[in-house]
């Protein structure tokens, strides 16, 4: 079993974990290590919550870092090995042959007792569950059929597990078999949600459950190479799915409330202009000459105007999204922010992202309300920057910035570069930012590199990519 | 300082039980940093949403072990003056004309800055105590980067230094307590001083007695289908959760109006309570179907 003890013991183990954290972009200083080395001596090791609460304050510095965490403490300092011993009996189809007790999984049966347990709601069942069904159908094979795989090893997957199981499912005859006849719609979707809750409760338990067996079997550091959450800000816009997306949408508003923070310093840093050579001069008279008191430039507090144009095509749909958002978050920070999407044409949606408008259903109101398509619905820049140059070209005005969304992929259209280049000689600042790698730009129907030479084009693939660029391309 | 100051609890169950006794319910994660805070002589840095009780914990764990609490609040523009101490400039000012004649400077220079005509502010205040004290530096976030260098000092050896007088160093370290609603991030220097603590909505079961406990009034029916409905409306995109603090106002609003089940009509009635913005309302009345 690659599971082994750590021949500097404990600390040893301490110092592995925290390597482990520091790969998963977690920065923990040696300071925090002799820290947790602390905690370990003034807790008490057998009580594992009371550990992980304890290495958790003295290793993590931010709130989004938890997920990471709690993924790679189950699997440094796991709770049990092996199968564990769970009070949950896997219901078995009896074989024809009664030496082996171990026959093919009752999947009907199993999914009964899921639902039984999903509607009341007993956590530490569905936790034992979850752990049952995740062994009896690794030891099974495959699909839960009985039949081994040529390795005699017991192979885990959550994806199988789930598939076999499938929760989901389960929650239609929950609902029938909960409903009473004077209930509201109120009482209904009240219980729709919770119980939706729960099942993905269950699946992220089978999730943790296959990693840490997975752990056991194939050695820790390759499990929490690959399969650990990464951290809501390093989720790469374009291959983010929908829990992902969810997550990223809440660190919005922290990310906006801090980018604003920092503006709003360097804007106070800057208050004062260059000495005004004239004025100084003039002042001087009343002191003979001598100037006393030098006269400084009056800085104009001329909050800075924004143009947004955005793809929206379903290739950059993360991305735009993500963006649009924060855009929104940010817009209190500039005095004029214009918002314009674009697939194939350019509309303004700028109405849209008034203050205070609900910020998760934007998105869809952007594909339903804008008049963005022409032919087959496939993104076209030089055509969208040809009607917009068309009929919001008075947008772009000497004082604005321009930020321009978009993975640059044409479909092999014509990229309208004079136009471009046009607007962005009328602009104060003009910047790209692209959510796709740096290596990927002018392979394919990208036309990237092209665009690239026409304005400063920026690598954003992550949350946290972006509000460095936002950061650092935002005039003050 | 007093190398052998005993600790203020023995053990991680210790903290849960005197916090309960003062009414303050804590899970794992808060009885655990709480020991290890006052164990290893840190300071504990709590983060999380407003209206979780960042700053309940703080007056419970002075009341829980008897010590002085001492808030410094922060907010934009706090400055040494109202955070560490200052110097009475208009009693120096009458120490110095009465005085006049017959005295010689250096005399009255010496005395003018002595102890008499310090004003402590809560940092010092909380250094030179000699009974047990809990500092509480509420809303950090809200005071600007400088403050945080000069809460350095304080925070990592317990002294202030002061440059007429000397350096005042704790008799007594007191517990310190720092909270944020992260509205910006702290710097790294002040964190890594600190053990972290994030602070979340309860779990069902906890919230649900912490409801009891404050409104003793509701039935256990009421009182489970209320953070029933709260869970179900925190795991909506809203713009403002509603936390624990409007939970237990909620269970107030119903006792109140007589309410004893919680059915459409007195949701759709009382929403408000929980939900402080138009939109969230609107959001939530149309999907829970309440309209």
């Amino acid at each position: 079993m690659p599971v082994t003890a750590n021949e500097h013991g404990l600390p040893g183990h301490l110092v592995d974990f925290v390597a482990a954290l520091r790969t998963h972009g977690v920065s923990v200083g040696p300071g925090e290590t002799v820290d947790a080395a602390e905690v370990l001596g003034a807790l008490d090791l057998l009580r594992r919550e009371e550990l992980r609460e304890g290495l958790a304050a003295a290793l993590l510095r931010r709130s989004g870092q938890r997920e990471v965490f709690d993924a790679l403490f189950e699997l440094y300092w796991p709770a049990a090995l092996g199968a564990g011993s769970g009070q949950v009996h896997v219901p078995r189809i009896e074989g024809e042959d009664p030496d082996t007790p171990d026959g093919p999984v009752d999947v009907d049966a199993l999914r009964e007792i899921l639902a039984d347990l999903l509607r009341d709601g007993d956590t530490d069942a569905l936790r034992a569950l979850a752990r049952a069904v995740v062994d009896a159908l690794g030891q099974a094979g495959a699909s839960g059929t009985g039949i081994r795989g040529s390795s005699a090893q017991p192979s885990w997957s959550a994806y199988q597990a789930l598939r076999v199981i499938s929760p989901e499912t389960l929650l239609a005859s929950i609902m029938n078999g909960l409903r009473q006849p004077d209930d509201s719609d109120f009482t209904d979707e009240m219980r729709r949600r919770e119980i939706r809750d729960r099942i993905a409760q269950f699946r992220k338990m089978v999730t943790d459950e296959v990693r840490r067996r997975t752990a056991e079997q194939r050695g820790r550091e390759q499990v929490a190479k690959t399969a650990v959450p990464k951290q809501a800000e390093q989720v790469e816009f374009l291959s983010a799915y929908a829990e992902q997306l969810t997550l990223l949408r809440r660190t919005v508003h922290p990310l906006a409330r801090r980018l604003a923070a920092r503006l709003a310093v360097r804007r106070k840093h800057a208050k004062r202009g260059t000495l005004d050579m004239r004025r100084t001069l003039r002042r001087s008279m009343s002191t003979g000459g001598v100037p006393m008191k030098p006269a400084y430039r009056k800085r104009r507090p001329g909050r800075p105007e924004l143009v947004i144009l955005c793809d929206v095509s379903g290739s950059v749909a993360g991305f735009s999204h993500f963006t649009l958002l924060l855009v929104q978050a940010l817009r209190e920070q500039f005095s004029k922010v214009r918002v314009f999407a674009f697939v194939e044409k350019t509309d303004e949606v700028t109405h849209l992202f008034e203050p205070g408008a609900e910020l998760s259903g934007v998105m869809q109101r952007v594909l339903r309300e804008a008049d963005l398509t022409a032919f087959d619905g496939h993104s076209d820049y030089g055509g969208a920057l040809g009607s917009f140059a068309e009929f919001y070209g008075e947008a772009i005005t000497s004082k604005s910035s321009v930020l321009i969304l978009g993975d640059a992929r044409t479909n092999y259209r014509d990229p309208n570069l004079a136009v471009l280049r046009r607007l962005i000689s009328q602009a104060r600042h003009a910047h790209w930012l692209n959510p796709e790698p740096r290596r990927q730009w002018g392979s394919g129907d990208s036309a990237a590199l092209r665009y690239a030479d026409v304005m400063p084009m920026h690598e954003c693939r992550t949350a946290g990519q972006l509000a460095d660029v936002v950061e650092a391309l935002l005039p003050v | 300082m007093n190398a052998i100051q005993p600790p203020l609890f023995g053990s991680v169950d210790e903290v849960t039980e005197r916090l309960a006794a003062v009414g303050y319910l804590a899970n794992t994660a808060v009885a655990t940093t709480v020991y290890l805070a006052d164990r290893l002589g840190k300071p504990l840095l709590v983060e999380g949403p407003a209206g979780v009780g960042k700053t309940e914990l703080a007056k419970a764990v002075a009341q829980a072990t008897d010590a002085g609490l001492v808030r410094l609040q922060c907010y934009e523009g706090i400055d040494e003056a109202r955070a560490l101490y200052e110097w009475n400039h208009a009693k120096q000012l009458l120490r110095i004309t009465a005085g006049q004649g017959h005295e010689s400077w250096d005399a009255t220079r010496d005395d003018v800055f002595s102890e008499e005509f310090l004003l402590p502010r809560p940092l010092l205040t909380a250094i030179r105590r000699d009974e047990p004290t809990v500092l509480l530096i509420d809303e950090m976030d809200k005071a600007d980067v400088e403050v945080e260098g000069l809460l350095l000092e304080v925070l990592s050896d317990y002294q202030v230094s002061i440059p007429e007088m000397g350096t005042v160093t704790a008799t007594r370290k007191p517990f310190a307590l720092l909270t944020s609603n992260s509205t910006r991030e702290l710097s790294e220097a002040l964190k890594r001083r600190c053990l972290f603590l994030h602070l979340d909505f309860p779990d069902a079961d906890l919230e649900r007695r912490i409801v009891l406990s404050r409104v003793p009034e509701l039935t256990e029916k009421l009182t489970d289908a209320l953070v029933r409905t709260v869970r179900v409306l925190r795991a909506m995109e809203l713009r403002k959760a509603p936390s624990v603090a409007e939970t237990i106002d909620w269970g107030r609003t119903l006792l109140a109006l007589g309410m004893d089940t919680l059915d459409d009509d007195a949701v759709r009635a009382t929403l408000g309570v929980v939900l402080k913005h138009q939109s969230d309302q609107v959001k939530a009345t149309a999907e829970l179907h309440l309209n």
